[in-house]
């Protein structure tokens, strides 16, 4: 199942396609998208795009990790990560396309 | 922020472009990765972060409430990983010192 791997330059490619705007500005406005997404997010807010799905920041509390490699104990201090909720209609498409 | 409110920032700052044409950018964003990932495909954007699907093998379940052994298929299931600038970002600027086995996505 080793597939492509899609990068910007394929969704601005989409987007010059399907609204017809330039390249440039195709690339702009996918360039656009993502930086208010990720300010969103770094905000602190829930960015929620209906029949996709859902990111969310969530804190994480301090926990004491293990160096798999030496067995040495390290602290894991507090930090933040990031969340992503498939919507269901994404894990349909998803499974629908790989019924064969 | 949820879609609409998406569309209308990106709309906000792009007072030449109409409001359906914000909206076609928008969803052909995300449509262009769905698509991928039903493909099977991953989508990688730095910075970002990467999408991509994993496989759950098919597996013996159980229904909670009865107790009965129910079959699960195998399915897939899509995965995003947040990228390296992202994450940094989310705490306030410092690196997340673990987990830097990535791909400096």
């Amino acid at each position: 199942m080793a597939g492509k791997t899609l990068t910007r330059s394929d969704l601005s490619e989409g987007v010059y396609r399907e609204v017809g705007l330039s390249r440039n500005e195709s690339a702009e406005l996918v360039e656009s998208v993502l930086r208010h997404i990720s300010g969103a997010l770094a905000q602190g807010e829930t960015v929620k795009i209906s029949s996709f799905g859902t990111f969310q920041a969530r804190d994480k509390g301090r926990r004491i990790g293990r160096n798999p490699k030496t067995g040495e104990e390290v602290p894991i201090e507090p930090r933040r990560v990031l969340v992503f909720r498939p919507s269901h209609i994404l894990k349909d498409r998803i499974n629908a396309a790989g019924e064969s | 922020m949820i879609k609409s409110e998406l569309i209308q920032r990106i709309a906000d700052e792009n007072p030449h472009l109409f409001q359906r044409d914000v909206e076609r950018i928008v969803s052909t964003i995300f449509d262009e990765i769905a698509g991928a990932l039903s493909r099977g495909d991953r989508v990688e954007l730095r910075g970002f972060g990467a999408f991509s699907v994993k496989s759950r093998d098919a597996r013996m379940g159980r229904n909670p409430r009865t107790g009965e052994a129910v079959h699960v298929p195998e399915k897939r299931v899509p995965f995003f990983k947040t990228g390296k600038e992202l994450r940094e970002r989310l705490n306030g600027g410092r690196a997340g010192d673990e987990d830097e086995d990535d791909d400096e996505m």
